[in-house]
């Protein structure tokens, strides 16, 4: 007896409506970016400047009280939030403190942090600081630059890599399911206010690497069915070809999320936003591929007069450019 | 029939063996990173305790002791991300070029009159000339100073420009001798840094230049990057001085070519000194320094300078016996003893209200040189070591449980296959941490996330090939026939779809920094591990597996 998530064979009728599939994935996207646009991210250190200060005390954390500690050294705009991890147990009651990067300080003062941490220690003897980070404001501006190149960057090379392997329509239909990927993650970020730092931006480019891996499946079935039953309209190809990946889709969704998710539960706060990302990049990823790259593949059409494959059927081989 | 040759299965294997091997010190973490450490003291001491040698004993030397390492962010430790004002060196440089510009240009005073340094530092050398007739002449004398650089690009560039605009005389760095100088600046400044940090003998620090202008510095096991930046931090610029004044009064102006310090004595309170800027000697002389206690039993420090060092500072306490002698440290006034008598053999102390802890650092930061130009820290981060351990604790617990859900999902799914499966996703972190060791690479936090993502991709080259073997069932061609078509037909996806993840790892190495960085090399290395091991070898075991039994029917 084995253990299936989908039927021996399916044959679901994806594309009956895929202008509306299409249309979903729009209202999503104009969503996540409303959101984004009136909400703002909430951005980490790495992004925007300042000091976090992680403190650990035996004590329940008082907010108020570390605040009125800190709220003598006129360090502006303070933001602290309790952390909570089922692995802290009673005795350890985390907080993080940020401070925004103080005016005129071109780079970091170590007297800041200190004061930061003397004054703490005056309301809670027995607090210790797990971790401190500074990031100057000069340095956060070139790490939003890179972070936003490397993503641009990625999709690009996906975008040529694609091109060269299948056709333009293919590698199109792949990028705005990359976008839509990547702006939904961004949404949900946005909307649930969760810190947006340097990490994130490694699991977007790792959503980006995910969703493409993907797509590029069920584009390869794709590919190989378009040769094998040339006259079909391409909407039944494309309904076979994702019916005929579905099990292994589900499958390969099914092993990554399992990983993720005890990850998610098990692998500390630290990384938990991280983690949450990748989590929610692979359950959009695996929905984009089918019902937003293949809808726009439908939509855009791909041109069949392969009438003289110089290649034959066997898979893994390339197109001449011109096909 | 589906074959592979038996040297690709030697070969399979012998990767496979390799890797593992690599990849086993990791399972003994502690006792190979005790024997390794104890080697390596061992060597560089050329001394060999039995403790030392009872350590390196833990580990057997005839196998491999690579171990991956282990980032800021578990281990525990201090980063800090310096930026060096290069353009402090500039002025260094034009400074020092002055003396020699005003002896040559007192020499042609017939023709340029009496000369001025109008300039307050900064990027640009200006005199004025009293005769603007003589401009011509003046930018000539100027000019026999330019010494030709030797750049990367060849070419016969000079060093300065030099220009004159009525009566002034401005003489700059050119591009090429900026260039220079900047490539010198940074290369010394990652030096003096390094040699800071060994000297207080913390284990394996990362000392990196990054881009044009930044250094890196990464010590493991730092309680707090604050004690980092006062070590690296102070420039320790140490200089002699001529005084030409003392006094209380806070007013002086200080001429072109003078420098007004305060006193940093504590039994000096209130004073200040006007000095000249051109020091008769600097640390740069010194060959040694060490904390010692001057005749009072203050704690002090005690110098020594270089043959040139010592000419020139001997020949100055001669001529200038009965003078004040003033020792600035980092724009500070240290001390400024009168000098009672020539002082031939270079040697000297240095007092000044010191604590033994002070006169320590001050010899180590003597000792190591000075840093040319000061530096502004951008990035600072401090990990606790007990934060690092419990990300340890909480990444390997996820990857145990992480990986026992992907095994018995595979098992549930694929039967017989699922569990070879299973065989080669083991082997698939083995090679993964094999490799790691081998290039010692860094493991950070996201770094592990890598891991737990590989564990869960990685089985899906193996689905992909079971998928379709599946589907080549249906067509009844045979189980032997079906193997084979499988991995046939799924290889194009399989390559389509790494290589695709693979750029974007790429991409993430290049422009990530840090943990990112982590996490790109682990996501790499996942990628090519778990190629190898779907392709190669599930389908030797399945195709071993195969040629034994011999089964008529197979279930996937």
């Amino acid at each position: 007896m084995r253990l299936r998530l989908v039927p021996e064979s399916t044959s679901f009728d994806f594309f009956s409506r895929w202008k509306l599939w299409l249309g979903i994935g729009a209202f999503l996207i104009v969503l996540a970016f409303g959101s984004f646009l009136v909400q703002g991210l909430n951005y980490g250190i790495d992004f925007q400047g300042g000091t976090t200060i992680r403190t650990e005390s035996p004590r329940a954390v008082d907010v108020a009280e570390y605040r009125a500690a800190l709220e003598p050294l006129g360090l502006g705009d303070v933001s602290i939030s309790e952390v909570f991890d089922p692995a802290f147990g009673e005795e350890r009651n985390v907080a993080m403190i940020r401070v925004q990067v103080q005016e005129g300080d071109e780079a970091i003062s170590g007297a800041t942090v200190a004061a930061m941490q003397d004054a703490l220690r005056e309301v809670r003897p027995d607090i210790t600081f797990g971790a401190v980070e500074s990031v100057g404001p000069k340095v956060s501006g070139e790490l939003v630059q890179t972070a936003a190149l490397a993503v641009v960057l990625a999709i690009g090379a996906v975008l040529v890599y694609i091109w060269l392997r299948f056709e333009w329509q293919f590698a199109v239909g792949a990028v705005i399911a990359l976008v839509h990927d990547v702006i939904l993650t961004i949404g949900i970020f946005s909307e649930l206010q969760i810190r947006f730092d340097l990490a994130i931006i490694a699991a977007l480019l790792t959503i980006v690497g995910y969703s493409l891996n993907d797509t590029v499946v069920v584009f390869d079935r794709v590919r190989e069915n378009l040769i094998k039953y040339k006259k079909m309209p391409l909407k039944d190809v494309l309904n076979l070809s994702i019916n005929e990946t579905l099990s292994r889709t589900f499958m390969t969704s099914a092993t990554t999320l399992l990983a993720l998710i005890s990850l998610l539960v098990l692998g500390g706060d630290v990384i938990r936003g991280f983690v949450f990302a990748m989590t929610w990049g692979v359950i959009v990823g695996t929905y984009s591929s089918i019902f937003v790259a293949s809808a726009a593949l439908l939509w855009l059409g791909v041109k069949r007069d392969w009438d003289t494959p110089a290649d034959g059927p066997a898979a893994g081989t390339q197109f001449g450019a011109d096909a | 029939m589906i074959r592979i040759e038996p040297w690709k299965r030697w070969l399979i294997w012998l990767t496979v063996a390799i890797g593992v091997v690599l990849a086993l010190p990791n399972v003994f973490y502690g006792r190979v990173e005790q024997a390794n450490d104890a080697r390596l003291l061992m060597e560089r001491e050329g001394v060999a305790t039995p403790a030392l040698e009872g350590d390196a004993a833990l580990w057997p030397d005839f196998l491999p002791s690579g171990l991956v390492n282990l980032g800021l962010d578990l281990r525990g430790g201090a980063h800090l991300l310096a930026e060096v004002r290069l353009e402090d060196v500039y002025e260094t440089r034009l400074d020092g070029l002055w003396p020699e510009l005003r002896d040559l240009l007192r020499e042609a005073r017939a023709e340029v009159g009496p000369i001025r340094r109008i300039d307050e530092g900064g990027d640009a050398l200006r005199i004025r000339i009293a005769e603007e007739a003589g401009m011509a002449r003046a930018v000539a004398i100027a000019r026999s100073l330019a010494r030709p650089v030797a750049s990367l690009t060849g070419g016969a560039a000079r060093d300065i420009e030099v220009t004159g605009a009525g009566d002034v005389l401005t003489i700059t760095l050119s591009e090429a001798e900026r260039q220079a100088v900047d490539e010198q600046t940074m290369r010394q400044t990652v030096e003096i840094i390094r040699r800071r940090v060994d000297e207080v003998g913390t284990r394996e620090p990362t000392i990196q230049r990054q881009g044009e202008r930044r250094v890196l510095i990464q010590v493991p096991g730092l309680g707090s990057a604050e004690e980092l930046r006062q070590l690296i931090g102070t420039t320790a610029q140490l200089t002699f001085h001529p005084v030409l004044r003392r006094t209380t009064d806070t007013d002086v102006r200080p001429g072109p070519r003078e420098l007004f310090l305060p006193s940093a004595d504590p039994r000096q309170e209130g004073f200040f000194y006007l000095l000249e800027a051109t020091p008769v000697v600097t640390g740069e002389q010194l060959t040694n320094a060490q904390p010692a206690f001057d005749q009072n039993g203050e704690p002090a420090v005690s110098f020594q300078f270089n043959p040139a060092g010592a000419r020139i500072f001997g020949d100055y306490t001669l001529e200038n016996i009965g003078q004040l002698f003033a020792i600035v440290l980092d724009e500070e006034v240290v001390s400024a003893p009168e000098i009672i008598s020539h002082i031939p053999g270079g040697s000297g102390i240095i007092t000044g209200r010191f604590t033994v802890e002070e006169t320590t650092n001050l010899a180590v930061l003597l000792r190591a040189g000075a840093l040319p130009a000061e530096l502004d820290f951008v990035e600072e981060r401090t990990v606790g070591p007990e934060l690092g351990q419990d990300s340890i604790d909480a990444g390997r617990i996820a990857t145990v449980v992480a990986f026992a859900f992907v095994l018995v999902f595979m098992a549930l799914a694929y039967g017989l296959f699922g569990l070879f499966a299973n065989v080669a996703l083991i082997l698939n972190i083995a090679l993964l941490f094999g490799l790691l060791s081998l290039v010692g690479a860094t493991l950070t936090l996201p770094g592990i996330a890598g891991i737990v993502l590989t564990v869960g991709m990685a089985v899906d080259a193996n689905v992909l090939v079971f998928e379709r073997i599946r589907e080549e069932l249906k067509t009844a061609k045979g189980p032997a026939r079906a193997i084979e078509l499988g991995y046939e037909k799924a290889l194009s996806a399989i390559v389509d779809a790494n290589v695709t993840t693979f750029i974007t790892a790429v991409i993430l190495f290049a422009m990530g920094s840090g943990p990112v960085r982590g996490f790109a090399i682990t996501l790499g290395f996942g990628i090519v591990t778990s190629v190898f091991t779907a392709i190669y070898v599930t389908r030797l075991l399945i195709v071993t597996w195969f040629e034994r039994r011999r089964p008529r029917t197979i279930e996937v």
